[in-house]
């Protein structure tokens, strides 16, 4: 990996101290914080212990609320459910909740290839996807992109000559856009926060009322959830409602909350489906240690305090989930050995990513495990390995005297912006043996 | 009180200066300090770089050339970490040991130089040693203790990640570098010799007149 440009690393240390700070104030005013991380934690252990059980009541209830449930294997599968559907009801266009699961599937491009236009209503996704750029945080995916550059955007995008860079002028150009869109909208597709086995819910948290209205106005409701968001009980949410808004935005409690189960005559979509991906999530289960990963809310505080991620910025994970959580879970989604072997090496291990999980993601025990899993014995290191494993050889070793010693541990990267210590003029057990010995 | 020391072998190999001072500072403290000259490495190296045979085989090791003592000190966070982790020994970081342990603050130490503190991740997060080497040092004599900014930020050394990712390793040391800078202290102490080489090595090259030394070669002046 490689560090950004000034410009985005300015932006993103700017960004995420900000957030930092707003999240450590109000998780302060939490007394129990500790005991509901443990809830979380506790909970989602559990769940994913009978995942196979849960997944099956919540098939269940959602279709005795009247909702319609499909399995979908992989991404493949997923954006073939969706595109039928949408093209069964003859929607040209759909409106969208901010979703990362659908980002993970490329589901826009594959609508895009039926014919079919999908709107982003979040204005941050929005402005990612008038750009045709990708979400660089999970929360805030235009992170990387300050005002002026998003005044441009919607001037050359939305035809509207003379807009400020007012955020709030932003704001209401974004919403005209948008207002139509809604109106419009046959089809709405969200991704899903939580969905409850017991009650057959599913839930979208959110800031901006765009969730709220995808999930309500279009008559046809579409939801790709990850096999992994079941929660077992309603009272779940108790802790969850605590744990995400406070981790995530900072806030003590997201704007908007809107839960839904099945269909009802009277409001809302007259017809809903629940689509429920796997996408390696299966393949993430069968690892003992890694399996932990799945437990994640998608709140991104451990990017928010990652010293690589404000570095390097969200796009250089290479997936929709970038920063600790990425490095842990792209790995294990995509299969080992796969594509993101390298992530689990973008990381100091400094820990303060485990610090602030809310569901206590051991996110540095984690990296280590996947580190051992892509193949981290590398010969200069099986030869030191071999060289400390005797005492006479790890004193020839400290003199130099083993071959490949000091060649084989990449002197060449850390003389690139550091000296090497002076060599002492003896070694501490050399002036142990002449003064105790 | 009997203890061994747990050098480690960075400090035994570069920093023998750390692993001398860490002697006279327990030996001042009361402590008869035994060295089990077997000793080689705790295996953190291996365990981070994900060779998880080798570093199982050196952690079995250490638990070897270690066992019978009561009292095990190291002049490293880090390896103090591993160690917890991997083996029943009972070891301590010398911050941890002399505070906790020892229920000693002031160790007779005199130091008339302008020093700053950097809190190491794995002496913060893994063993929470909290404000312990801070409160041995403010028991110094003469020294001008000044707060380093942003502290608890990683200084970017990581172990391999320094050279598997050199170019983000070395953008985080910048960051630190310019916090020590603005203290305008002499001296950059803190508990782990390994991230001491990366911010020592960082200031070398950039021709700063700071120096670094472990926390121990303070405690011993």
């Amino acid at each position: 990996m490689k560090p950004g440009e000034p410009q985005l690393r300015r932006n993103l240390h700017h960004a995420t101290r900000g957030i930092r700070a707003k999240r450590n104030a109000v998780v302060a005013e939490v007394p129990d914080w500790e005991e509901l991380r443990a809830a979380g934690e506790a909970i989602k252990r559990g769940a994913m212990r009978r995942l196979d059980v849960l997944l099956e009541e919540l098939e269940a209830a959602v279709q005795a609320a009247g909702g319609h449930v499909h399995w979908a294997r992989d991404a493949t599968e997923a954006n073939a459910v969706v595109g039928d559907l949408v093209t069964a009801h003859d929607a040209r266009e759909v409106v969208k909740v901010k979703s990362l699961t659908t980002d993970e599937i490329d589901l826009n491009q594959a609508l895009e290839q039926r014919g079919v236009t999908a709107i982003e209503t979040d204005l941050a996704e929005l402005i990612v996807q008038l750009s045709h750029d990708w979400s660089s945080h999970i929360l805030v995916p235009a992170i990387h992109r300050n005002r002026s550059e998003i005044r441009d955007l919607f001037a050359r995008e939305l035809g509207l000559e003379g807009l400020g860079d007012d955020p709030e002028e932003l704001t209401d150009a974004a919403r005209r856009h948008l207002r139509q869109a809604f109106l419009r909208a046959r089809v709405g597709i969200s991704g899903a926060n939580f969905g409850i086995a017991e009650t057959g819910t599913v839930g979208v948290v959110e800031s901006e009322g765009n969730g709220r209205m995808c999930t309500t106005l279009p008559p046809v409701l579409i939801t790709v959830m990850g096999i992994e968001k079941v929660l077992p009980s309603w009272r779940d949410l108790e802790v969850f409602l605590q744990l995400l808004p406070r981790s995530s935005t900072g806030e003590r409690m997201n704007p908007y909350t809107s839960l839904w189960t099945g269909v009802r005559t009277d409001d809302g979509p007259g017809e809903f489906h629940l689509v429920l991906l796997d996408n390696g999530r299966t393949r993430v289960l069968a690892d003992a240690v890694g399996r932990d990963a799945l437990h994640c809310i998608r709140c991104s505080a451990c990017l928010n305090v990652c010293p690589v991620y404000e570095r390097v910025g969200g796009h250089a994970y290479g997936s929709v989930y970038p920063g600790p959580i990425g490095a842990i879970l792209t790995p294990q989604l995509h299969g080992i050995p796969g594509d993101a072997d390298e992530l689990p090496w973008a990381s100091s291990l400094c820990g303060a990513c485990a610090d602030v999980c809310p569901v206590k993601i051991d996110i540095p025990r984690l990296l280590v495990h996947l580190r051992s899993r892509v193949g981290g014995s590398d010969p200069a290191l099986r030869l030191m390995g071999f060289a400390m494993e005797g005492r006479r050889r790890f004193e020839a070793a400290q003199l130099g005297r083993v071959p490949g010693m000091r060649t084989g541990i990449g002197l060449g990267a850390w003389t690139k912006g550091r000296d090497l210590p002076p060599p002492p003029r003896e070694t501490f057990r050399r002036w142990w043996r002449r003064t105790r010995g | 009180m009997r203890v061994a020391l747990l050098v480690t072998c960075l400090v035994d190999t570069l920093f023998p200066r750390a692993g001398i001072a860490t002697v006279g500072v327990l030996e001042r403290a009361g402590c008869e300090v035994d060295f089990p000259l077997d000793q080689t490495c705790c295996g953190q190296m291996h365990r981070n770089t994900g060779a998880a045979r080798e570093a199982e085989r050196l952690a079995a090791r250490l638990a070897e050339v270690f066992a019978g003592y009561d009292a095990i000190v190291t002049p490293s966070a880090s390896c103090a970490a591993t160690v917890r982790e991997t083996t029943d020994l009972g070891v301590f970081e010398l911050s941890e040991f002399l505070v906790d342990q020892l229920g000693v603050e002031d160790v007779g130490a005199t130091f008339p130089h302008r020093v700053t503190y950097h809190p190491t991740c794995h002496s913060l997060r893994a063993l929470r040693v909290g404000d312990k080497p801070l409160r041995l040092l403010r028991a110094v004599r003469d020294i001008d203790l000044v707060e380093l900014p942003d502290a608890q930020e990683c200084c970017g050394f990581g172990g391999t990640f320094a050279i598997k990712n050199a170019d983000v390793s070395l953008a985080m040391l910048d960051d630190k570098l310019r916090s020590v800078r603005a203290t305008g202290a002499q001296v950059c102490a803190a508990a782990d010799c390994s991230c001491l080489m990366h911010i020592g090595g960082g200031l070398r090259r950039a021709g700063d007149g700071v120096r670094t030394l472990h926390l121990a070669e303070i405690l011993a002046s």
